[in-house]
């Protein structure tokens, strides 16, 4: 009913696992274009506001060392800000993503460099074709530098509460009678699958009558299946109408102490 | 099972706080020492955490709520795990004077492969242009090394650096960076199981043994001494300890006769591989700057005699630096 993203799953010595969501090759392409962006106006800086004056004073030490930090920016970049930024490039922090080891721990030293000095096979011939098709290929997105790095790109989870304002209301919910079968339905669904039902209530009225009708009535069939709600509670309600029901219980846990937990999550990061 | 998420959520948040804001402490500054006390309540609250999540993934449309304990453990776990001893510090004349060294040595079956190789290369190179100099076109594509040695010395000879005038610092510049840009290559390219590495280096060899033959057959091996010399004795040794980088990788992803997995044998040869690429680059820049200020310049500004000193002295220097420096006592902890 729903496609996965690719995740990685790492399980802690004390039987805990925890999931990272792996940042897709589109989204890293998109990255190293930014810090592509970057460097090329920082060289465009340096040569209009340091090497012109520069160039005053000796035109050939200016053009080497315009020649020797252009080349060392290029190659040291991505590696310096990696390593002071905990994993992260400009261009990675902007769309939210972060290099890390494959078991989930701090990066070292030598796996910053070796994932940065092997980019000169991964962006051959152009553009990162190599890098690019080695990432599809890998269930992890690995480029080739990562994978003799060990190390994974992920993107960095984002906290945002659901605004359910506008898609439920403040109605009676037939469903509520039943506490016992609303605990098992919590229990029961996916997040993913939560989240179907919530884009679909807030997508309704761009959907036409019958393709509406279709839908919710394939997920309150679906959301019938996980847990079977009485008749008496489901009568007379639509399809959609239960459906909003089910996304109010799923997501009623807007309290105060959640947001704040969000928000404290969101700032760290 | 959680009953009450609400209540869950409000009686747990303040112990994800205090473990988050000890997280933000030791992520600052990795030198932050926590005593025992502290430790054992980082500890505690790492524990209560991964439980809180054990405990929200029974909730469906939690998925703030799990996706920040998901984080919030991650990196508690991240931290628990660590294993290098707070912020590395770059130790410079430790690096160049014990570890590249004693790295070298640690792989030296490696590098002793790749000088076969490229002997082998020099050799072919060599014995083709002896035996067949039409073929000298295919072996030296360059436009610059395409008639004779004669006529390039006499070119060299009349320009004595002039061509350079003014310029020899960007040109040591450009020839430090390409220089590098390729060594790396060469390392790098022992992703291909070492197949691209060797190709690399056998073909260097062709051109190598190619120009030698050149000027040799054309009496010319005094000024190719005193030309090559004097950089070559450094730029030489460092792209074969490139491709020495790029076999010692190579080696790993093969794990011959070796059976902990990939990962691990890669893993394990990492440092090593930045600690020859390192070297090789700070080798390369010193190659850079004598073949721009050094070696352009012919007899009789600079004698013939002078130049191969120079390159012999280097060439001996860098062999007692390689083969000596860091076999101290202190010294015979592994590299790797």
């Amino acid at each position: 009913m729903y496609q996965k993203k690719a995740q990685l799953h790492i399980q802690t010595p004390d039987g805990i696992t925890f999931t990272l969501e792996l940042a897709s090759p589109l989204m890293r392409f998109f990255a190293w274009g930014i810090d592509f962006l970057v460097i090329l106006a920082i060289t465009l800086f340096l040569q209009q506001f340091v090497f012109r004056y520069l160039f005053v004073i000796s035109e050939d030490l200016s053009n080497a060392l315009y020649i020797f930090l252009t080349s060392a920016m290029y190659l040291g970049y991505a590696g310096c800000l990696e390593w002071f930024w905990h994993g992260q490039t400009l261009g990675k922090r902007l769309l939210g993503l972060r290099v890390m080891d494959r078991q989930g721990l701090h990066l070292q030293p030598s796996q910053v460099v070796m994932r940065n000095l092997l980019r000169v096979i991964d962006s051959l011939p152009l553009f990162y074709l190599v890098g690019g098709l080695a990432s599809f290929l890998s269930p992890l997105y690995q480029r080739l530098g990562d994978r003799v790095a060990n190390t994974v790109v992920i993107a960095l989870p984002r906290f945002k509460s659901p605004d359910l304002s506008s898609i439920v209301g403040q109605k009676f919910n037939s469903l509520r009678a039943y506490p016992h079968l609303v605990g098992r339905l919590r229990q029961s669904v996916h997040p993913a699958e939560a989240d179907i039902a919530l884009q679909a209530l807030r997508r309704r009225d761009s959907l036409d009558d019958e393709g509406r009708f279709a839908l919710f009535e394939k997920l309150a069939n679906h959301f019938q299946n996980k847990v079977s709600f009485p008749e008496e509670a489901i009568r007379n309600s639509s399809s959609e109408q239960y459906i909003r029901n089910v996304v109010e219980i799923l997501y009623e846990a807007e309290g105060v102490a959640r947001r704040a937990a969000s928000k404290s999550c969101s700032d760290t990061l | 099972m959680i009953l009450d998420l609400n209540k869950f959520i409000t009686e747990e948040q303040p112990y994800w706080n205090e473990l988050e804001k000890t997280l933000l402490q030791l992520e600052k500054n990795k030198k932050s020492a926590l005593d025992l006390e502290a430790i054992q309540r980082f500890h505690y609250l790492y524990q209560r955490a991964s439980a809180d999540l054990g405990r929200i993934m029974t909730f469906s449309a939690e998925q703030e709520t799990r996706g920040y304990l998901e984080n919030l453990v991650a990196r508690t776990y991240a931290e628990i795990h660590e294993q290098s001893k707070g912020r590395v510090r770059l130790r410079l004349g430790r690096l160049i004077f014990k570890t590249f060294p004693r790295t070298f040595r640690h792989h030296i079956k490696a590098f002793y492969l790749v000088l076969i190789v490229t002997l082998l290369g020099a050799c072919f190179g060599a014995v083709t242009l002896v035996n067949d100099p039409v073929a000298k076109a295919t072996l030296l594509p360059f436009s610059h090394l395409q008639g004779t040695p004669d006529e390039r010395i006499a070119k060299e000879m009349e320009e004595q650096g002039e061509h350079m005038s003014g310029q020899q610092a960007q040109f040591s510049s450009s020839l430090m960076t390409h220089n590098i840009k390729v060594a790396i290559f060469a390392m790098a390219l022992g992703l291909s199981y070492g197949v691209g590495t060797v190709v690399t280096l056998f073909y260097n060899g062709i051109i190598l043994g190619a120009i030698s033959a050149d000027y040799l057959m054309a009496g010319q091996g005094l000024f190719l001494a005193g030309w090559l010399l004097p950089h070559g004795s450094i730029e030489i040794p460092a792209f074969l300890m490139a491709g020495q980088a790029g076999l010692v990788m190579a080696g790993a992803m093969i794990g011959h006769g070796d059976r902990t997995p990939f990962v691990q044998r890669l893993q394990t040869v990492l440092p090593d591989l930045m600690v020859l690429t390192f070297g090789v680059a700070l080798m390369l820049i010193w190659a850079g700057l004598i073949e721009s200020f050094f070696s352009q310049y012919h007899e009789p500004i600079l004698p013939y005699w002078l130049k191969i000193s120079f390159g012999g002295t280097e060439l001996i220097l860098l062999i007692l630096y390689l083969y000596l420096c860091g076999t101290g006592k202190d010294d015979t902890i592994k590299t790797t």
